[in-house]
Order: C-alpha cells, then sequence, then structure tokens
C-alpha cells in the first residue's frame, strides 16, 4: 500500500488536446455553416440512436444492467487507489510492465522512449481516445517516428489531415466522394479507378495497411476494461486491425486512463451488454480481444501499459463531478443530442465532444483553462444524454454544477461589474415587489417602438445580442398581463401592480 | 516524487469526503432458459444476420462438411489441438495443403498470409448476441492463426452454446488469450454503411455439432 501523507492538495488539471481554443458559440456558428457536415451528421445520429433503441428493447433487463454499470463504476471510484494496485499487481505478476504518467507530456515520453528501445521507427495503432487527448502522434512525429493510424475512419482523418469529429465513427463529417478523393491523393500504389464504393474503399484500406500490420514490430493501442482482479485488458473493435496489432507485433504499449477499470472479471459481463448497443447498436461488437499480460509463444511478448491521470485525479476531486469519470466512450449521448448533431464533434475543441465533452473536458482541464469556459453552456438541458447513457451519468446536474463553477469562478477575480452583472442586480431589484415590476411595465408601450412597423425586434444590445442572434422578438404587447387582469377584474381599491386579495382570485 | 506515488497521492487527495462504496444491483439475467435447439436456432439467427455461413451438422459428419468448406483452398492450417474426428480426409494426413501449428512449432506470420483457410474448435458461444469465444486452447490455437487467414472455419459443439454472455463468462479462465468474434470482420465508418470484411478473415464458416 502507498503511504498518503492526508494532505488535501490542489487539484492538478490535465494537458494536451482537452481544450476548446475558441468559445462555443464562435466554433458552432461557424461549423453550422458546413452543410455536408450538417447533412452527415444527422443522418449518421439518426441512424445509430434507431438502431440502439432497436437493440435496448430487445434486453429485457436493459435497466437492470444500467444500474449495475452504474453501481460498479461509481465502487470504482470509491475505490480506486486499492484497484489500481491490485491491477498493477496482477498484471505485473503475468509479465506485463507498467509506467505511470501524471500528465500528457510525460505520457508521451514514457511511450517514445518505449519505442526507441525497440529500434523501431515506426508504429501501428490502434483508434485510441487516450492517445488523442495527449496529442501523441504529433509528438512521435516530432521525435522522428511514425504512427499508422489502423482504423478505417482514423486512417482516413490522419490521411486527410484532419480532426475526428465524433468518437465512435470519427470520418463521418466526410462522404463517400470525399473519402475516395483522399485515398487517391494520400495513398501510394492505390489503384488510380478507384470508386468511391465504401466496399471498394474498405478493400483499398485493406491493401493499403496489409504489408504494415504483417511487418509491423510495435503497436500502440487503448483499451476499454481494465479488470483488477485478474490484471486483463479488454479492447472491443470491429474490423479486425485491433486484432492485427494486438496480436502480431513483438511489442505492445497500451494507453489507459486510470478511470477505465473494472474491479472484477465477472463485471465484464454488465459492460460487454452495456457497450456494443450504446455504442453502434449492434447486439455484439465483430472483435473483441482481452489480454492479461503476457501469454509465453501467443501474441506480444513485451507488454507494457501506461496509467494516465491527466486531470482525472481532479476530476475525480469535484464530488459532484466525478461521476463523468463512469464514461466508457460509447457516444450514445452524442447521438441523441439536439445541440451536437447540428454543430458536430468539432466545434467542441477537446477530443472529448457532445454532452460528456461538454463535462469532461473542463473537469479535466479546470473550468477556466482556455475556452472551456465555455462547454457547459453548450446544451438545452433537455435530459436525453442521461437516458441514453448505459451507466447513468447524470450530465445535465454536472453541466448546472459546471455553470456555477464557472460563475463563481469568475466571481473573485473582477473588479468591474459586467452586463451580467449589472442586468442580475436590475432583475433583483425589479422583481423583488410588485409595485417596482408594476413601473417598469408601463414602459411596454415604449418599447414596442423599438419593434418599428413590423413588429419585430431583430437585434437587442449588448449580451442580449445572443438572443436575437439567429431569432426574432415579437414586439411586447401595449400592457402586461397584470394590468390587463387589473383593468378585466376592476375592483376600486387594488391598483395596478397590487396583488389580488385572496377571496377575489378566480 | 514517482509518478505512481504522485498521482496515488492525489486520488487519495481526492477521494478524501470518503465516498461510500455502493452495493452493486445485480438484479439483472444471470441466464436464459433456453433448451440446445432453441439455442442452435437462436444462434444461427444471429450469425446469419452478421453475414456468417452457417451449418448444422451431426457430429459425425463435421469432416465431410469441413472437406466441403475447404474444396477451394489451395491450404489451410490447423492447431495441432484438433479433435483429429474432424479432419479425415480422403488424403488424411498426407494432405499436402495441410500446416501444423502449435506454440513449440509457430508458423511465421508471412507463412501464414499465404495460406487460404484456418479451421479452429471454439470455447463457447453465445446464442443471444452471436458470439462466438476462442481462448486459445489447443484446439483453437494461438490467436494469430484465426486472424491472418482470410477465410475462418470455426467448429461449435453444441453444448458449448449457452444464452446469454454472463453464462459465457462464467465458463472462461479471463487470463487466457481470449478473442470475441460476432461475425466475419465488418467496418460502418464510410457513411454508415456495413461492409463485411476488413482486416480479419472475411469469410467466417460456422459448424454447429450436434
Amino acid at each position: 500500500m502507498s503511504t498518503f501523507l492526508g494532505m488535501p492538495a490542489l487539484p492538478v488539471y490535465g494537458s494536451g488536446n482537452l481544450h476548446a481554443s475558441e468559445s462555443f458559440p464562435k466554433s458552432a456558428h461557424r461549423e453550422l455553416g458546413n452543410a455536408q457536415l450538417r447533412s452527415n451528421l444527422g443522418h449518421a445520429t439518426r441512424t445509430i440512436r434507431d438502431k440502439r433503441t432497436q437493440v435496448v428493447s430487445e434486453l429485457p433487463d436493459w435497466e437492470q444492467l444500467r444500474d449495475a454499470g452504474s453501481a460498479i463504476k461509481e465502487s470504482v471510484m470509491a475505490r480506486l487507489p486499492e484497484l489500481l494496485e491490485q491491477f498493477e499487481q496482477n498484471f505485473t505478476a503475468r509479465g506485463g510492465v507498467i509506467h505511470w504518467a501524471r500528465d500528457a507530456g510525460e505520457a508521451n515520453r514514457i511511450v517514445a522512449g518505449l519505442i526507441r528501445d525497440t529500434g523501431e521507427t515506426e508504429v501501428v495503432k490502434v483508434k485510441s481516445m487516450a492517445t488523442q487527448e495527449i496529442g501523441l502522434n504529433e509528438y512521435l512525429e516530432e521525435q522522428g517516428i511514425a504512427a499508422f493510424e489502423t482504423d478505417l475512419a482514423e486512417l482516413i482523418v490522419q490521411l486527410d489531415h484532419d480532426k475526428p469529429s465524433h468518437i465512435l465513427v470519427p470520418a463521418i463529417h466526410k462522404n463517400r466522394t470525399q473519402v475516395r478523393d483522399i485515398f487517391l491523393r494520400e495513398m501510394e500504389n492505390v489503384d488510380p479507378d478507384l470508386t468511391n464504393e465504401p466496399s471498394k474503399l474498405a478493400a483499398a484500406a485493406r491493401t493499403h495497411l496489409r504489408r504494415k500490420f504483417l511487418t509491423a514490430k510495435v503497436a500502440v493501442s487503448g483499451a476499454n476494461f481494465a479488470l483488477a482482479d485478474s490484471g486483463t485488458l479488454a479492447v472491443v473493435e470491429s474490423e479486425g486491425n485491433g486484432r492485427m496489432c494486438l496480436t502480431l507485433p513483438e511489442t505492445l504499449i497500451t494507453v489507459m486512463g486510470i478511470e477505465k477499470l473494472l474491479p472484477t472479471w465477472q463485471d465484464l459481463e454488465v459492460f460487454m451488454q452495456l457497450l456494443p448497443r450504446s455504442s453502434t447498436g449492434e447486439r455484439m461488437n465483430p472483435y473483441t480481444s482481452l489480454w492479461t499480460g503476457v501469454t509465453e509463444g501467443d501474441g506480444p511478448q513485451n507488454v507494457h501499459l501506461v496509467l494516465l491521470d491527466n486531470g482525472r485525479s481532479a476530476a475525480l476531486a469535484d464530488e459532484m463531478g466525478r461521476s463523468a469519470l463512469h464514461c466508457i466512450r460509447c457516444s450514445a449521448c452524442m447521438n441523441v443530442c439536439p445541440v451536437y448533431e447540428r454543430t458536430g464533434g468539432h466545434a467542441y475543441g477537446s477530443t472529448y465532444p457532445g454532452p460528456i465533452g461538454a463535462i469532461l473536458s473542463p473537469l479535466m482541464t479546470g473550468i477556466q483553462a482556455e475556452e472551456n469556459d465555455s462547454l457547459p453552456y453548450a446544451s438545452s438541458l433537455c435530459g436525453a444524454c442521461y437516458d441514453a447513457c448505459p451507466v447513468k451519468i447524470n450530465i445535465p446536474d454536472i453541466l448546472v454544477h459546471l455553470r456555477s463553477v464557472d460563475v463563481d469562478s469568475k466571481r473573485g477575480t473582477k473588479k468591474v461589474p459586467n452586463q451580467m452583472d449589472v442586468g442580475m442586480k436590475a432583475a433583483s431589484w425589479a422583481l423583488s415587489s410588485g409595485k417596482r415590476l408594476g413601473l417598469i411595465e408601463k414602459g411596454l408601450p415604449l418599447s414596442r417602438l423599438a419593434a418599428g412597423p413590423n413588429k419585430k425586434i431583430t437585434k437587442l444590445p449588448g449580451i442580449a445580442a445572443g438572443w436575437t442572434q439567429s431569432r426574432d422578438i415579437p414586439a411586447p404587447p401595449t400592457q402586461s398581463f397584470r394590468a390587463w387582469w387589473n383593468k378585466e377584474h376592476h375592483t376600486p381599491d387594488a391598483g395596478v401592480g397590487t396583488p389580488l386579495k385572496k377571496e377575489e382570485q378566480p | 516524487m514517482s509518478a505512481r506515488t504522485e498521482i496515488l497521492e492525489r486520488i487519495h487527495g481526492a477521494l478524501s469526503d470518503r465516498p461510500e462504496v455502493p452495493t452493486v444491483p445485480r438484479a439483472y439475467m444471470a441466464e436464459s432458459e433456453l433448451d440446445e435447439a432453441e439455442l442452435i436456432r437462436l444462434l444461427i439467427d444471429r450469425l446469419v444476420d452478421y453475414k456468417a455461413q452457417v451449418s448444422v451438422v451431426d457430429h459425425q459428419d463435421v469432416s465431410t462438411r469441413i472437406n466441403e468448406l475447404l474444396a477451394g483452398a489451395s491450404s489451410y492450417v490447423l492447431p495441432s489441438g484438433l479433435d483429429p474426428d474432424w479432419l479425415t480426409t480422403a488424403e488424411g494426413k498426407d494432405d499436402h495443403r495441410r500446416r501444423m501449428d502449435s506454440i513449440d512449432a509457430p508458423l511465421g506470420i508471412s507463412e501464414l498470409d499465404n495460406i487460404d483457410t484456418v479451421i479452429t474448435g471454439s470455447a463457447v458461444s453465445v446464442a443471444e448476441t452471436g458470439t462466438i469465444i476462442l481462448d486459445g486452447s489447443p484446439n483453437q490455437g494461438r490467436r494469430a492463426i484465426s486472424l491472418v487467414p482470410d477465410h475462418h472455419i470455426c467448429v461449435v459443439r453444441a453444448g458449448d452454446i449457452v444464452g446469454i454472455l454472463p453464462e459465457a463468462l462464467r465458463r472462461l479462465d479471463g487470463t487466457r488469450p481470449i478473442t470475441m468474434i460476432s461475425g466475419p470482420s465488418a467496418t460502418s465508418d464510410i457513411e454508415l454503411e456495413r461492409v463485411e470484411g476488413v482486416h480479419g478473415p472475411r469469410r467466417l464458416d460456422v459448424i454447429i455439432a450436434r
């Protein structure tokens, strides 16, 4: 057991690709102008949503599985130090080597060092969110190591020097003709007559990567689950590129967040039912690989695991927000989100987009990091994400919590009150008494002037401009409801703005 | 301070409110109540949905069925522990197309790449999800042999079929190298149109042996 000195320290936040570099409203506005993106995303999210609903309805015990999944993850968070040490012991006993990385930079240096030790300058990669989060590919490139993405969508994105827009189908913003054009432009020895049929494009990817798989000496992967009681790691995939990377090379380096643990082998029965149905809307994904350290004569004989903090402990320190770490990266919340469906993943800046990204990114980086304070507002709080989440993360509650963290974080630092403060102060003055409100309501006819002859206000000033950015406000009525009520139900002693006496209420 | 110590300290600090460890409610199904005929019917339905080719034969007819499926293959590989009853071809042990693989005498990767077909047994299968699970036992061999050849013939004994995943996991040792297979390799990465056959075997033949 490690010794804990009992000093409650400040949270240490993560770094890497976890930030929005511009505010969400700004980037969302730009992305909404991309008609191709919107049509592809609309089609994709609708299709996966329908498939998910169908396969979920097949299981009579779906809600019981969600309850179990949620409780298992909650207990993992409460027991995290103990489970990490148990996992480490079991994985190490079976020949695996564990490395710990405080942040993105440390993880990158560890992976590059392990690759350098093998003498290789090329690695094949299985799709992994953790390595995207730390910007591993870019770091390796700087170090003279070429990392080849092998998942079809990741390959498309990498060949096009683009960024993923969805965590499950990263190239969903591109249509088949765009993919064909990327292949023709970027792949060596590609058939110049390649058509845009998905089956032909998949076959081209197979040919392109085959030699790489068969000759690669080093692979880098992420992991979907790690079982503490056996020291086992799991990768869930579809194409067989994962199996290739996890089986054929001599050295396997896995990068995994510390929150991915499950206590026991039995817990896998819950998560392997929840994940595929929530994710791709399949009863089961085509391939799942499980390995425990080294198996002599079968698969990689040098097996490494980098355990990554990078802001996870900071998220864990937030009592309200820590359940964001229950996330199993299924992407169900994205596919049901009305905001994500329209803006796409790029608008969120971070590796983790959509509703889960809007809470996870600021929790891992701190709300004040770059533009991440805009992410908790990237939601209408409709709650569809909470309903879809296989581990029942209450995303709307955490969004509201983070909004208050954001407001509180700014309260202390400001010297001059801003428009919002002034507005809120004014509202609190006006709304605290019926007399004051009545007085203000008398100004309504005046504000009708602002609406002009077409009876619409198209542009409000200051921070209220956000409201009229994409909609008009109808002209205010000539009188307030309360004024109208008083006129209609006139009693001698009830003046404007005076609440009705109890016996006079209808 | 080592990264390990520092991260564990950070986590301890993050949990200074001592959150309660909840009891996990396991009210979900632990087993199905299907009989063998129903299990076979359900497994076939799921496998066909994944575009695998399925045949159901009596145990003594497995070798005949394998021979039929091997008709177009110019070479095939076997794990050393495969049931010899499944391999009574006309050529017998002298079949020039046959390669054997074991942990003690493994074939090279490029050698495997030139082999058309692999024949393996299986550890356990889940009817409800159409999942066949291999655990590296001697009748299934090293993971590479069931991955590199483009055609996988997999024999599933009827007694090894269970209804749902929890039943299957109870039969397995999690520390073995495990591969769960639900149909041939597939992708939906381009416009969500499912394409069967990317990097794993593009053809999956399942023989269910009663």
